[in-house]
């Protein structure tokens, strides 16, 4: 009976959220709509990150990696062909699959801070890849390109607003917070979530833990691919410093601030994250470092909330 | 033998006293570096921003006073306070958590310093001015003497640091607690009072390349992130905690990419570094400037 309950309300709150996000263009000024589809992207990235944070035990430090090769994958596919989504869509997972599955392959070897170190220097090798192969990828100038229409090829197709945009984005992202919520829920995310609470016991009732954490490192990858593309088709640039790895730090900060383990939780931190430092900018003016306070705040996460913002919900979001 | 014939010979020997020095550099970072993470299982993110830090204090000295002697001390001598005032407010409540918690905190701290760098001093990098400026001649470029001093007050450094550990009573204190914290703490060692000293050390040393390193280039806000990089891939290829290893793989390192610069340019020749490090991982994960474990 709980349980009946509990999915009642489950999606009866996931429906009020996304009734919201759904007609907050009609409400809200432009600016505001364009940085909530921005919260929406980093949210995603964040999301995808927290299945290897909160529910396999792998501090990610590799995310910008996956992020650009999106984002340079869609990059590539508007401008050597015609302008079409679902290139820029493929382009950009496959640039991800391939750079996540390399990623993967090498750093699932190791544990703890070394896989957090060996995803760090893997994201700089492409980084620097891109910023010095200047003919290809733009180097420090990075690429600009244009939009792709909206649409189903051969069947219907109109040019992007800002309004059918954040729809989009929105269709994108509650999609993948679907997705990885079935995976979680699945016995392939039961064991990796027995990865992370004791790996030499998963080995030891027979799980190939390696197999096992190769495909979680690939599938965050693919999501974070996915929110690079996404970011692409918003911005109309890509560059280099999207690949470099404070972007990946900040994916983790996303993480912790809205609370591991939750996958709605990156998301709300990435706003709280993104909204206070409009906030700042506002109050203090543009040249404020805004990074000072949000990085005590979130030392100050760290030490005396180490569950996050939505940490007290976790199990209730999970079941 | 043609192919002998075809090594520019002359570059390769300044080549090597290049990487000599920036391996001199980079020693004295990873040194500070392992030694928090042996003693404490901190990996510092935030040590290439003291290392920034440490020559903005020398900027600051020098262009007040302007003597370079007093900006190292004084400029080692400031962060290594910073260091010992954030181990105890940021690390100490951390102590006996997952050690990734001080990853993210001390990440946390190194955007905090970087920030506070870039609105204190500004984007435009700033200069320390040699204390020695007398050059000598090899082949045909006009050496200065003063990277050769800063290989050589590194490693004096260096060589202080390792005889404070070996024979001083603090830095047994020191090697106690790395090997085992329960035991030491039992043994009468104020355990929380020598990571806390272990860190301002750290943090002194990172500070003193930073002084060092300062007249070579520019001193700016971000001149940390490329060193913490480097710094951390030595301390994984040197074997984490392990000081001579550290050493070794640091002057390692920086010659395998002064000779890849020979052939790429020196942005890209970093990669050859990510790729020792690669190849450690996978096949030596202990480090390779360890014995074999038995």
């Amino acid at each position: 009976m709980t349980d009946k309950r509990h999915s009642i309300l489950f999606w009866s709150g996931f429906a009020i959220v996304m009734a919201l996000l759904f007609v907050s263009p009609y409400v809200l000024p432009p600016f505001w709509q364009r940085f909530l589809t921005e919260v929406l992207i980093w949210g995603l990235l964040a999301m995808s990150s927290d299945l290897l944070i909160g529910y396999t035990g792998m501090v990610s430090f590799g995310h910008s990696a996956f992020f650009g090769l999106g984002m340079y994958g869609a990059a590539a596919a508007l401008l050597m062909f015609t302008p079409s989504l679902v290139l820029a869509l493929a382009f950009g997972l496959i640039g991800a699959a391939v750079v996540s599955a390399f990623v993967a392959y090498f750093s699932t070897r190791l544990r703890d801070i070394y896989f957090a170190i060996t995803t760090l220097i893997f994201s700089q090798i492409f980084y620097v890849i891109i910023f010095t192969w200047t003919d290809v990828t733009g180097g420090e100038n990075g690429l600009n390109f244009p939009r792709p229409r909206l649409g189903i090829p051969g069947i219907w197709s109109e040019p992007f607003t800002a309004t059918t945009l954040h729809w989009f984005v929105l269709v994108v992202v509650a999609g993948s917070y679907l997705i990885l919520r079935r995976i979680t829920q699945s016995p392939f995310g039961m064991v990796l979530q027995s990865i992370r609470e004791n790996e030499p016991r998963t080995r030891a009732i027979g799980y190939p833990v390696e197999r096992y954490k190769i495909m979680a490192v690939m599938l965050s990858g693919l999501f974070a691919g996915l929110a690079g593309v996404l970011y692409a088709l918003q911005n109309r640039f890509a560059a280099p410093d999207f690949v470099f790895f404070l972007i990946s730090g900040e994916a983790v900060i996303f993480n912790v601030m809205g609370g591991i383990g939750t996958l709605v939780g990156p998301i709300l931190g990435a706003g709280t994250f993104l909204l206070l430092r409009e906030l700042l900018g506002r109050i203090f003016g543009e040249n404020f470092p805004y990074l000072i306070p949000l990085g005590f705040i979130f030392i100050a996460i760290i030490i005396f909330m180490p569950q996050g913002l939505l940490g007290f919900a976790r199990r209730w979001l999970n079941r | 033998m043609g192919f002998l014939a075809a090594i520019p010979w002359d570059q390769v020997v300044i080549q090597t006293v290049n990487g000599i020095v920036t391996g001199m550099i980079l020693a004295l970072i990873a040194s500070g570096l392992t030694l928090i993470f042996g003693i404490m299982d901190v990996v510092n993110f935030a040590h290439g921003e003291l290392f920034m830090l440490g020559a903005y204090m020398g900027v600051v000295v020098f262009a007040t006073s302007g003597n370079f002697w007093l900006a190292l001390v004084l400029a080692v001598m400031m962060v290594a306070i910073l260091g010992a005032a954030i181990q105890i407010t940021t690390l100490r409540p951390l102590v006996g958590r997952d050690p990734l918690t001080t990853i993210l905190a001390t990440f946390g701290l190194s955007l905090i310093l970087q920030n506070y760098a870039l609105w204190q001093f500004g984007p435009v990098p700033r200069k320390i001015g040699e204390p020695i400026s007398g050059h000598f001649n090899l082949f045909y470029l006009e050496y200065p003497y003063y990277r050769i001093l800063i290989a050589v007050l590194s490693a004096g450094i260096i060589g202080a640091f390792w005889l404070f550990l070996k024979y001083g009573k603090y830095g047994i204190w020191i090697r106690a607690t790395t090997q085992d914290r329960v035991m030491a703490q039992a043994m009468g060692i104020p355990v929380p009072l020598v990571h806390t000293a272990a860190f301002a050390i750290g943090a002194g040393m990172a500070a003193a390349s930073g002084v060092l390193f300062g007249p070579l280039v520019g001193v700016n806000h971000v001149m940390g992130l490329d060193w913490v990089l480097k710094a951390f891939i030595v301390v994984v290829v040197g074997g984490m905690g392990n000081l001579g290893g550290a050493i070794g793989a640091a002057i390692f390192i920086s010659l395998l990419e002064a000779y890849a610069s020979l052939v790429v340019s020196p942005a890209q020749a970093v990669i050859v570094s990510f790729v020792v490090l690669i190849f450690t991982l996978l096949f030596r994960p202990t480090g390779l400037f360890v014995p074999t474990p038995k």
